[in-house]
């Protein structure tokens, strides 16, 4: 008894016992002649061969290999039904040079994982997808599966499979291969010994094309289940060999693993004092020069207790916002506190847009500006919506020629002027904003400048943008 | 380095990155979308990772994946999508994995709107998804805070290797206010406990799936006692003039801020109002509250639901004082003046 080879020594990538199991560890839970062991077998081996124990992280689903973690030693992920190519992509991403592989059944791949197949092919994730095709769902006890041949019967298709019903079996194979990404896609069966060496083999090439970085590969297996389709091991087997391969054609439906080029190498992580100054840059850190000139109050109202609550509203397109930005800017520069809150979504794009912005010398405790000291209104609906909330003695800035009917309060104060006809003339109606800006005398101009230069993009515009702030402050009698 | 005028949703981002985060994994939404906006400029320049998923379904997988590779990620949505991510949630939360996701609130339900609502409470601070689990949940109320507070959720998620919420409103997302960076950036090292490809983490194992009852009743023991040790200590919350209040207003995020003004303007005309506002909503500031049932004599509720936050106000002051409740909903946010009107009836009715 001592002087043969053991050929068929367990792999390595197998733990020697299965302590996780919570009793008979040293067998797998599943049923005598099912494809889970043989497949798992098949896996270890190849990862005992390509010489990635280390590296690979195995992702288990939910259905009858939910368990694949007792007995893969290597690192272990078990995630929720369907989404295992989702967290195949996040370990995958986290851990570009480990192995990653997404074990997964037909329910859970082909059913309510199908999204998340498709969008993992689509992206090309160079992750490995063990694909096990039984045509059943095995755990939940024989329910249909999106994979189920036409006219099969199932605990829940007990009539069998119709395509007015059930309509057709899904093809994941197929489907897969017609998308641009993945490098390597064959449907393998376990139908007979020569199925299973090429099952063996493609599922080995699978995992090298990982290994060598190239890309998205799926083996799909075709699988017998001999306790759910009530048949023997060896029926089950002659079932998947001659019924299951009519339905499912085996085939390399893919394979670009000559010509797939490795993807890139990630750049190097930045150091923490860059990530840090690229933090706190902003993504508009090239288009605002640092600036020399000292900070400076507005003039007003006095800086010391200051208490400015603007509204600014008008039509979409006007600037409304980019208003409201450029005072809480011109307010941070003169050293107080600001905010800037904006009305958002669709009616931005048409219709009524509004914001509220506070510049105060203390702290703002509302940001939300429901009786204006101060109304910047750039059309006349805008007017009427807010002039009855401005508090008495505040200041009304209205865009028109002359006050329209109905604006008759007494207890404010107005400067109307037609800020967008005097920004058309000097160039550009959209710096009507900036116009009514200067009108409004809230700020030195310094500060004012200061804060277009951080928020203005283009020279041409900063340029117009200082013209309209100057028009603005003439027209009410104040010169430079 | 001078104080920065940025968005809500920028300041999530930048705090994220500042706290170490490499991986956003997100899907668009109104109005949260500057979130991932701003991940997909800043992540690949900081050496992460930034992927717009097909579904918050497919992201808060991702966020299981990476957080079990032991790298601090992160998601952003809104009501619509957050309701999609409790699946994912309740399994992050199962196999104790940490991570952080932003929840910037609107109208619902159902489609609802994209104005400001604070109608996510129940689904994200009782928990939305299946199980005995509990996620943690930060409140800002300032765009400062949305940055400190991301950075807190990370180190508190990895504490207590569990999902963290920044639950915010559309408003405090989408307000700008100045905000001053810490001087450094950190960079935790992987966990021993994440799953990181390699020989020594080989043996480790993410999963919430215990066949045995009592390994399951152990687990799900184990779970609880981190909850509760949050609330032991965890429990953040800003107090307003409450000291000598006679009135207690209570609210989180923007109407945090807007009931501020309301205790000033209230207490210019003699009633004695207070605010204490829950920076933390799971663990929640019970205790704070029982205790100011104790000086106070009645307790109003705001927020921008019909009635969820006031449940937890009213379990904490377990009936000692009245608790009223004003409310809001479908993007109408009270103004200061509303709940002043509010405030006085309720003060005439306890004098």
């Amino acid at each position: 008894m001592s002087d043969f080879d053991v050929l068929h020594q367990k792999a390595k990538a197998f733990y020697s016992n299965y302590d996780r199991k919570s009793e008979l560890q040293h067998q797998t839970h599943y049923c005598p002649g099912c494809g889970h062991g043989i497949v798992h077998k098949l896996i270890a081996k190849a990862i005992d061969e390509l010489g990635v124990q280390n590296r690979t992280v195995l992702v288990s689903p939910v259905g009858c290999s939910v368990f694949a973690y007792y007995y893969f030693d290597v690192g272990n992920v078990q995630v929720a039904h369907g989404r295992a190519p989702a967290a195949a992509t996040g370990i995958k991403r986290a851990l570009p040079e480990s192995i990653v592989i997404s074990y997964q059944g037909d329910g859970d791949l082909a059913a309510i994982g199908s999204a998340e197949i498709l969008h993992a092919a689509n992206r090309g994730e160079p992750i490995t997808v063990f694909f096990i095709n039984n045509a059943i769902y095995g755990m939940t006890g024989g329910q249909m599966a999106p994979t189920t041949p036409l006219g099969e019967k199932s605990t829940t298709s007990p009539f069998g499979r119709s395509i007015w019903n059930e309509g057709y079996p899904l093809h994941i194979s197929e489907v897969l291969s017609s998308l641009e990404a993945p490098v390597y896609i064959e449907r393998v069966a376990l139908g007979n010994n020569k199925m299973i060496q090429g099952a063996a083999k493609a599922i080995k090439k699978a995992l090298d094309t990982q290994a060598k970085g190239l890309g998205f590969s799926l083996i799909e297996v075709l699988s017998p289940c001999p306790t759910i389709w009530k048949m023997q091991p060896q029926d089950a087997q002659k079932w998947v060999e001659e019924e299951l391969t009519k339905v499912y054609p085996l085939a390399v439906f893919r394979d670009k693993t000559k010509e797939a080029q490795p993807r890139p190498a990630p750049k190097p992580a930045p150091s923490l004092e860059t990530v840090r100054d690229l933090i706190a840059a902003g993504k508009h850190a090239q288009s605002s020069p640092p600036t020399d000139a000292p900070p400076t109050a507005f003039p007003s109202r006095g800086r010391k207790g200051a208490d400015l609550r603007i509204k600014v509203a008008g039509f979409g397109g006007q600037g409304v916002l980019m208003l409201g930005q450029v005072l809480a800017e011109a307010g941070l520069e003169a050293g107080l506190e600001v905010s800037w809150l904006p009305s958002y979504g669709p009616e931005m794009r048409s219709g009524t847009s509004n914001c509220h912005v506070r510049i105060a010398s203390h702290e703002i405790d509302s940001p939300l500006v429901s009786k204006p000291s101060v109304l910047m209104a750039l059309n006349e609906p805008s007017l009427h919506k807010f002039l009855n909330a401005v508090e008495p003695g505040g200041l009304v800035l209205y865009n028109g020629t002359e006050l329209p009917e109905g604006a008759d309060r007494k207890d404010v104060n107005y400067i109307v002027q037609p800020f967008t006809a005097m920004a058309d003339k000097l160039g550009d109606a959209r710096a009507g904003n900036i116009v009514m800006l200067g009108a409004a005398g809230l700020f030195e101009p310094s500060a004012i400048d200061s804060a277009l230069r951080r928020l203005v993009k283009t020279e041409r515009w900063l340029e117009l943008d200082r013209r309209a702030l100057q028009a603005g402050r003439e027209c009410i009698g104040v010169n430079s | 380095m001078p104080k920065q005028l940025i968005k809500g949703n920028d300041a999530i981002v930048r705090g994220a990155i500042l706290a170490g985060c490499r991986a956003f994994y997100g899907y668009p939404i109104t109005p949260a979308s500057e979130i991932a906006e701003a991940a997909a400029f800043y992540m690949p320049q900081a050496g992460g990772t930034f992927l717009q998923a097909e579904s918050e379904i497919a992201a808060v997988n991702m966020l299981y994946g990476s957080a079990a590779a032991g790298v601090r990620c992160m998601s952003a949505s809104s009501g619509p999508g957050i309701s999609l991510m409790q699946e994912g949630i309740s399994y992050l939360a199962g196999a104790e994995l940490p991570c952080v996701i932003a929840d910037i609130m609107r109208g619902g339900p159902g489609l609802g709107n994209i104005a400001p609502e604070q109608s996510d409470y129940m689904q994200v601070v009782k928990g939305g998804g299946h199980g005995c689990y509990r996620a943690l949940v930060l409140a800002p109320d300032s765009v400062q805070e949305m940055l400190d507070l991301t950075m807190l959720a990370f180190d508190l998620a990895d504490e207590y290797r569990n999902p963290v919420y920044v639950l915010a409103d559309g408003f405090i997302g989408q307000m700008m206010e100045p905000v001053e960076f810490p001087e450094r950036a950190t960079l935790p090292a992987p966990p021993p406990w994440a799953v990181r490809g390699n020989e020594e983490t080989r043996k480790n194992l993410f999963t919430s799936l215990y066949l045995e009852p009592d390994d399951l009743e152990r687990h799900v023991r184990n779970l609880q006692a981190k909850y509760d040790r949050a609330q032991r200590e965890e429990v953040r919350f800003q107090q307003y003039r409450t000291e000598d209040a006679d009135l207690i207003l209570v609210g989180y995020g923007i109407v945090a801020r807007i009931l501020k003004s309301v205790v000033n303007l209230a207490r210019a005309e003699g009633i004695q109002a207070g605010l204490l506002r829950p920076i933390t909503l799971f663990p929640f500031p019970s205790e704070q509250l029982r205790s100011l049932a104790g000086t106070a004599s009645a307790f109003t509720v705001v927020e921008l639901s019909t009635g969820q936050l006031v449940e937890d106000v009213r379990l904490a002051v377990e009936g000692r004082k009245p608790v009223h409740l004003y409310t809001r909903v479908g993007g109408n946010v009270p103004s200061a003046e509303e709940i002043l009107n509010v405030v006085r009836k309720g003060a005439l009715a306890h004098v």
